[in-house]
């Protein structure tokens, strides 16, 4: 049993420029894309497997950033206790990083990560609409 | 007894039961009750996502974790707020965009298995119940020790509010009051904490860690619970009842396993690593493979905006998380005798009336506070019920999405049945512990799943079947044993207890090992999938 299908409504969010001269020109090369998707050319599968490998290195590449800001901690304070009792403004480090700058950082690296995520989306449509660029 | 008490909790009890009547209006179809038809904006499906996580552990275990270990457990708050990170990472827009409602329905369109849906099913429930009965016996707890009532009824109470709510309204109507739920978890932590912050100024700003140990702020008496010996010379018998003057060292019991000494405030040493990496991995990747979690992300209508909506979570369930550590450290300044009973996860119940004093002001905070933390437990409880009553909808009555509404209510009826079953006997386990194996669970089972589904081609249904018996299994094992085994010790018991730091590895090694093995397996039509999961939806031809 399928899931039922996914509705074909264009994304509301996403920009996309219309221009009524070019949109008849490029009916005819958004088709041959189209298919090439559909039908799974060796063409449309590089494309897919392109788009798949640019966002996987994203996320891989985010997820290092957050290995390296909060997973090193644990690390850090077993290898120089003297980071673990220092303290800034009264507060000792390990309380101030985990308890209060963590969060930021991880909506930070979100953030960062929806925008290029989207970019990522948009070169691909982009490809898809204008193979010829 | 607190006389706002009783009206606060009634206020909530009725306040969700009115917004699930009044979302109830809108439910008519079967589609509403499972997906809320799609029709949810970002902002209220945020709040509701952060308001179904945002459980008993959260708005009570973690601050009295950190009362009594320290800074050590500031990973749980920070790890559960990660999880959803590590979900928009490498989850949230191709998931959404597989159409798929449930895990169960994913291993369906990703792999063509139906082996591998019933173990996912299988998996779905051991987990949705491992997380449902804790929620359960907290609220039983809590309702014992703010009313002085009986835990049965607490356990009985919350367990038949939430069955009824989510089988007559179902998850449009359960939408409305988790959104409702979070303003008001947040809402009961925050308000409270400005006083009891303007309190603390007003006291000289006492220290956290006073030189010569933690000490009574004011004349307590504090009644022992089981025989035990204090400060290693004094024995003392259950029952009897201590008095401490104000000012009185809080001496160290030997029943209650607590940090005392100024260490409480720094990072534990190097043997307590490999549980520490365990907890982390767990929460990281957990959060992802909860049943309750995933089935949210099937109200967003396109990869975008589940995308930009777990973003909003990140943000919300990140502002909660800065309130209970501050609970953890102004309860080692107000309620010392917590060290001393061992009830830490009280901290957040009795801090606002122990700092404020028993005045109209500490009363009614204290009663809001109580009423946040029954807002905890429904919300919690009841988007695990929809997931859990869901799948065995979908997966064991077999009726599929066409079954009707009266078949939904069944199945919201049999999935509550087993875990309140549980709660009403089993009173004496410890609720974050128990929180935390299942998402050791999850993390070994369904994140590697998920995560290989989505971003390796190479994945086959053998492999992935593989992949969860060895790391699942494991982790279901390690469960077990320390949930119904003998008191481990040593290595064993960390390996047994924070299992996560084996058992994910081994199940991402045994997952991609076995598909590589059976690589004539891979479904034909992986292309079409992965074009599926990943392009987005205005492509869509």
């Amino acid at each position: 049993m399928a899931a039922d299908q996914p509705t074909s409504a264009p994304d509301p969010t996403s920009r996309t420029r219309v221009v009524l001269a070019e949109a008849a020109a490029r009916r005819s090369a958004t088709d041959r894309t189209g298919i090439d998707l559909a039908e799974q050319t060796p063409v449309g599968e590089a494309l897919v497997k392109g788009l798949v490998r640019a966002q996987l290195a994203l996320a891989l590449r985010l997820s290092l950033v957050v290995v390296a800001g909060l997973g090193t901690l644990p690390l850090l304070f077993v290898a120089a206790p003297a980071a673990g009792s220092f303290r800034v403004a009264g507060v000792p480090l390990p309380w101030l990083l985990l308890g209060l700058l963590s969060f930021p950082f991880l909506v930070g690296v979100g953030a960062a990560y929806v925008r290029w995520a989207e970019r990522n989306e948009q070169d691909f449509a982009a490809l898809i609409r204008r193979p010829e660029r | 007894m607190n006389p706002y008490l009783g009206p606060g909790l009634i206020v909530v009890v009725l306040l969700t039961v009115a917004i699930g009547a009044y979302g109830l209006r809108f439910a008519r179809t079967t589609s509403d009750f499972l997906v809320a038809s799609r029709s949810v904006s970002p902002t209220w499906n945020a709040a509701a996502i952060s308001g179904e996580y945002l459980s008993a552990a959260s708005f009570l275990g973690v601050a009295g974790l950190i009362l009594c270990y320290g800074v050590d457990m500031l990973w749980y708050p920070v790890g559960f707020a990660a999880g959803y990170l590590a979900l928009l990472l490498f989850v949230a827009a191709p998931l959404r965009r597989s159409g798929a409602f449930t895990l169960p329905d994913f291993c369906e369109v990703r792999l063509r298995s139906r082996t591998l849906r019933r173990l996912a099913t299988g998996f779905v429930l051991f987990i949705g119940c491992l997380y449902l009965l804790p929620q359960l016996q907290g609220a039983g707890l809590t309702f014992a020790t703010i009313t002085g009532g009986s835990y049965v009824w607490g356990a009985l109470l919350v367990g038949v509010v939430v069955t009824a709510n989510v089988a007559f309204g179902g998850m449009r109507a359960i939408t409305f009051v988790q959104a409702f739920q979070y303003w008001l978890k947040l809402t009961a932590l925050a308000v409270p904490m400005i006083f009891l912050i303007l309190q603390w100024q007003s006291d000289g700003r006492p220290a956290a860690t006073p030189p010569q140990g933690a000490v009574f702020p004011a004349a307590t008496t504090v009644v022992i619970e089981q025989d035990a010996i204090i400060n290693g010379n004094q024995p003392v018998k259950a029952g009897e009842s201590l008095e401490f003057a104000a000012g009185d060292p809080v001496p160290r019991i030997s029943t209650v396993d607590a940090g005392f000494g100024a260490d409480w405030l720094l990072p534990s040493g190097d043997q307590e690593l490999f549980a520490t990496y365990s907890l982390i991995l767990a929460t990281f990747l957990g959060t992802m493979g909860l049943p309750h979690v995933l089935v949210r992300f099937y109200t967003n209508p396109d990869g975008a905006s589940a995308r930009r909506t777990t973003l909003v979570v990140l943000a919300m369930v990140g502002l909660f998380y800065l309130l209970p550590t501050l609970y953890g450290v102004l309860g080692r300044i107000y309620t010392p005798q917590l060290l001393m009973t061992g009830h830490t996860d009280a901290v957040v119940l009795l801090l606002p009336e122990a700092a404020l004093g028993g005045g109209h002001l500490g009363r009614l905070l204290g009663a809001l506070v109580a009423a946040g933390a029954l807002a905890a437990f429904l919300s919690t409880s009841s988007g695990l019920l929809t997931s859990i009553a869901g799948v065995i909808f979908t997966d064991i009555l077999r009726s599929g999405r066409s079954g009707s509404i009266r078949e939904f209510r069944l199945a919201t009826v049999l999935a509550a049945m087993v875990p309140t079953g549980f709660a009403l006997y089993v009173s004496d386990m410890d609720v974050s512990k128990v929180v935390g194996l299942a998402f050791a669970v999850a993390a070994s089972s369904f994140c590697p799943l998920l995560v290989l589904g989505i971003w390796w081609r190479g994945l086959t249904d053998a492999g992935a079947i593989a992949g969860i018996i060895a790391g699942g299994g494991a982790s279901v094992a390690a469960v077990v044993i320390t949930v119904l085994g003998p008191p481990l010790s040593g290595w064993v018991a960390t390996f047994v207890e924070q299992p996560a730091a084996w058992t994910v590895p081994l199940a991402f090694l045994v997952m991609v090992g076995g598909s590589l093995l059976t690589s004539r397996r891979v479904p034909a039509d992986v292309g079409a999938t992965m074009l599926r999961l990943h392009a987005p939806e205005s492509l869509r031809v």
